[in-house]
């Protein structure tokens, strides 16, 4: 089979296609969806249709025993699970990255697995994608996980899916079924705060509407799911206001001093008047500096080094912006909070916060509620579990400019590491910034726990255990 | 992501961020050189970062002695090129016993000059992280690889055990003893090194291009005669052929291709035109569960 490729190679040659893959832009996919629903089957189906794949690795997969199922298909997910204890237990238990491109778009494929237990690894590759694909199987329809997967995406910022609804041969490509799910999706969707749903019938076994349109659904009248992924716009924003975190300063000799780092998000120019946060100098950028020469301006993205007019002290964690643009500096923050470890979460326990290039040691005050991914209801919680997601609030040891992660993911994603481990315990994003009100749900970030508090306390923790409430004797005289 | 800069682009400046990060976070890094395209792209990155400055760490050559000797004049003409801090070393022990891959086979070869050399070189110097040039579309157990792959205090990989890795922000928290290997190529594919190496104009070892060289053809993998240590088995007799190398490494471990490609632009032409993935070369790979469990053992 001649790679469609080659025959653009041929077309432009190598210079010219070589200029074509320079140009393309990148999207980021990440691909959800349970064991069974056959998310390695429509990976691999991608890969092989869109002929990403070589002659050694289909070799090698027709001459495994278990390569070629007993109607003769390729079992294509065995192309995608990778590391030796998925491939015995047949499940894909972490998070793997696959390449294609086509002439219109690299892709990076981020494949998380679909296991309730396996949260943490979901959370992790949305944290990577521009958009997501949804496996559903068309014999079950939108399932519990199908609604955990959407909420997910949604709270990680994704606000475009393509829904995948596969195994369509097995129920005759009826359009019947298709539609009704179709609907359902649409509903799941909107509730959960995604703009944009597209749903596809597919066949990823057959290859049926994943790289060309099947014959086998004339009733369909969208396009292939990779063409969609071709062309899709994708609604996620790096955030408005310019942020530029500074990185590392480098300083090669005494006549130079440039701060290196990455445009968060908006852009920066020669010329602009820069306030430091946070300690609120300001200066006059003169120069913004790459490898390959002087820039003008620079986007969200760029490594750049920036050199500025005076003499100030600026270091590792500080963020340069333009003045004018509010950035908001606080200890206290409300965060949605992702536990990944399997030890839980220790309310009032110094963790290290990690944010942009800022770490600072940070303490949970207060669990507001813990969210249940599968129905999206709140529940009191008193800890975090692994997988959990909930509303915390955090208590920082130094002022931190902080946004909020719907506004500027860049600048308002964390994670928690813990002290002792080691170990990245949480990921976060930023809800609000600064004190919240002392409310129910808030935390009450100022509040002193008096002897009235604690004796109440106490009494509530011993006559109802099922109320779930936190020992709160442990913040006593400090705030929490 | 910015539509507005193609995914060259983003790559490239997601590669410098990876390394200034290091660069800033950690006591003592350095980058494992290993003469390749791969490492070449890596260091022309690391040029980039740093700049106008000087690379802040040193580069490591982990050495088998068993590289092509067009590899070695390579790596002094590139030290001095680039301004270079270069370590070398070689494991005592292996150069002691005299391990030959001829002789002792190459996962013993392997194990011994690559695997442990590079432990002893990392615990020698002390180094907290190590930047390599590993891509995830390389191999299947490396597409599970984090950006920052933890090693315990034996240089161990524990593919159940990795950090959960989110947007751009990195653990690099170890204990005395640990450290982390940093793949800032991670996302790359061989298409996108390619591209870059033309575009960026980067110096690469001339084993990649085809010329006349000395082959013999053994087990089906054709093997260039690079020095005398090689020792002819009945029946084999040495053929000029023209030939390039998709991948470097040891001279007895990585197969030839006939090839005609002389330039970049050939070379680059054929490999789009491959149909045989570029690590199929390479002896040491062969057995299928081969790589994860050389890199449990602490391989890069």
């Amino acid at each position: 089979m001649e790679p469609k490729s080659m025959s653009e190679l041929d077309a432009l040659g190598v210079l010219g296609y070589l200029e074509q893959h320079k140009n393309k832009s990148l999207l980021r996919v990440l691909a959800c969806g349970s064991v069974d629903d056959g998310k390695s089957t429509l990976i691999g189906r991608l890969l092989h249709d869109s002929l990403q794949l070589y002659d050694d690795q289909l070799a090698a997969l027709r001459s495994d025993q278990k390569g070629v199922n007993a109607e003769g298909d390729l079992e294509l997910a065995m192309l995608v699970d990778g590391l030796q204890a998925e491939r015995e237990q047949g499940i894909t238990i972490d998070v793997a990255y696959r390449y294609f491109s086509t002439t219109a778009r690299k892709f990076i494929l981020v494949d998380s697995p679909g296991h309730e237990q396996y949260t943490r690894n979901m959370v992790t590759g949305a944290s990577h994608a521009d958009i997501a694909i949804l496996l559903i199987d068309v014999r079950y329809g939108v399932q519990i996980q199908t609604r955990r997967h959407a909420t997910i995406c949604s709270l990680l910022g994704i606000r475009n899916i393509a829904v995948a609804v596969n195994k369509m041969d097995i129920v005759d490509w009826s359009e019947q079924r298709f539609r009704e799910i179709e609907a359902d999706v649409h509903k799941l969707a909107k509730r959960v705060g995604i703009t944009d749903a597209t749903v596809f019938p597919v066949s990823a076994l057959k290859g049926d509407n994943v790289v060309t349109k099947s014959d086998a659904s004339p009733w369909y009248a969208g396009p292939a799911l990779l063409p969609f992924l071709e062309t899709v716009q994708i609604t996620k924003s790096m955030g408005e206001l310019t942020r530029f975190p500074v990185q590392y300063v480098n300083r090669p000799n005494l006549d130079y001093r440039g701060f290196s780092g990455t445009v968060s998000s908006g852009s920066l120019h020669v010329g602009d008047a820069v306030t430091i946060y946070p300690s609120l100098r300001s200066s006059t950028i003169t120069g913004i500096d790459t490898f390959d020469g002087p820039l003008t301006a620079a986007i969200a993205g760029d490594a750049i080094t920036v050199v500025l007019q005076d003499e100030v002290d600026i270091s590792r964690g500080d963020w340069l912006v333009p003045t004018g643009q509010r950035v908001t500096v606080a200890t206290n923050a409300t965060a949605e909070l992702v536990w990944f470890d399997a030890d839980e979460l220790k309310l009032g326990t110094p963790y290290d916060l990690k944010l942009a290039t800022s770490k600072v040691p940070v303490r949970v005050t207060w669990v507001d509620y813990r969210i249940d991914v599968n129905t999206g209801e709140h529940h009191p919680a008193v800890t975090l579990e692994m997988n959990d997601i909930a509303v915390v609030s955090l208590e920082l040891e130094q002022a931190l400019p902080m946004d909020t992660y719907s506004s500027h993911p860049g600048t308002g994603s964390f994670i928690l590491i813990d002290r002792l481990t080691n170990a990245t315990v949480a990921a976060g994003l930023i809800r609000y910034v600064g004190a919240a009100d002392v409310s129910l749900d808030g935390g009450g970030a100022t509040t002193r726990v008096s002897a009235e508090e604690i004796a109440l306390n106490k009494l509530i923790r011993e006559k109802y255990p099922h109320w779930q409430a936190i020992d709160v004797s442990v913040f006593q005289g400090e705030g929490i | 992501m910015s539509e507005l800069r193609t995914h060259i682009q983003q790559l490239e400046a997601e590669a410098i961020h990876i390394m200034r990060e290091v660069a800033a976070e950690f006591k003592k890094p350095v980058m494992l050189y290993s003469i390749g395209k791969d490492s070449g792209v890596l260091l022309h990155l690391a040029q980039k970062a740093f700049a106008p400055g000087r690379i802040p760490f040193p580069l490591l050559h982990v050495d088998t002695t068993w590289k092509f000797k067009e590899m070695y004049a390579f790596r002094e003409q590139i030290t001095a090129q680039y301004d270079l801090d270069l370590l070398i070393h070689r494991n005592p022990d292996g150069v002691a016993m005299g391990i030959n891959p001829f002789i002792h086979g190459s996962s013993k070869h392997t194990d011994i000059m690559k695997t442990i050399g590079l432990k002893q070189a990392l615990s020698k110097y002390g180094f907290d992280a190590a930047f390599g040039g590993a891509r995830r579309d390389e191999e299947k157990s490396r597409a599970k690889e984090r950006v920052y792959s933890f090693r315990d205090r034996n240089h161990r990989w524990d593919p159940k055990n990795q950090r959960p890795e989110l947007w751009s922000i990195y653990n690099g928290e170890i204990s005395d003893g640990e450290s982390i290997r940093v793949f800032p190529l991670s996302n790359w594919t061989e298409l996108d090194i390619w591209v870059y190496i033309l575009q960026e104009n980067i110096p690469m070892v001339p084993l990649y291009f085809a010329a006349e060289r000395p082959v013999v053809e053994r087990d089906g993998v054709l093997i260039m005669v690079n020095d005398n240590r090689m020792e002819l088995l009945p029946g084999e007799e040495i053929r000029h052929e023209m030939v390039r190398f998709r991948t470097l490494g040891c001279y007895p471990l990585t197969g030839a291709v006939r090839s005609t490609a002389t330039t970049l632009e050939a070379v680059v032409e054929e490999t789009l035109r491959a149909r045989t993935s570029e690590r199929q070369g390479r002896v040491i790979d062969v057995d299928q569960a081969g790589m994860e469990k050389k890199k449990r053992e602490g391989y890069f």
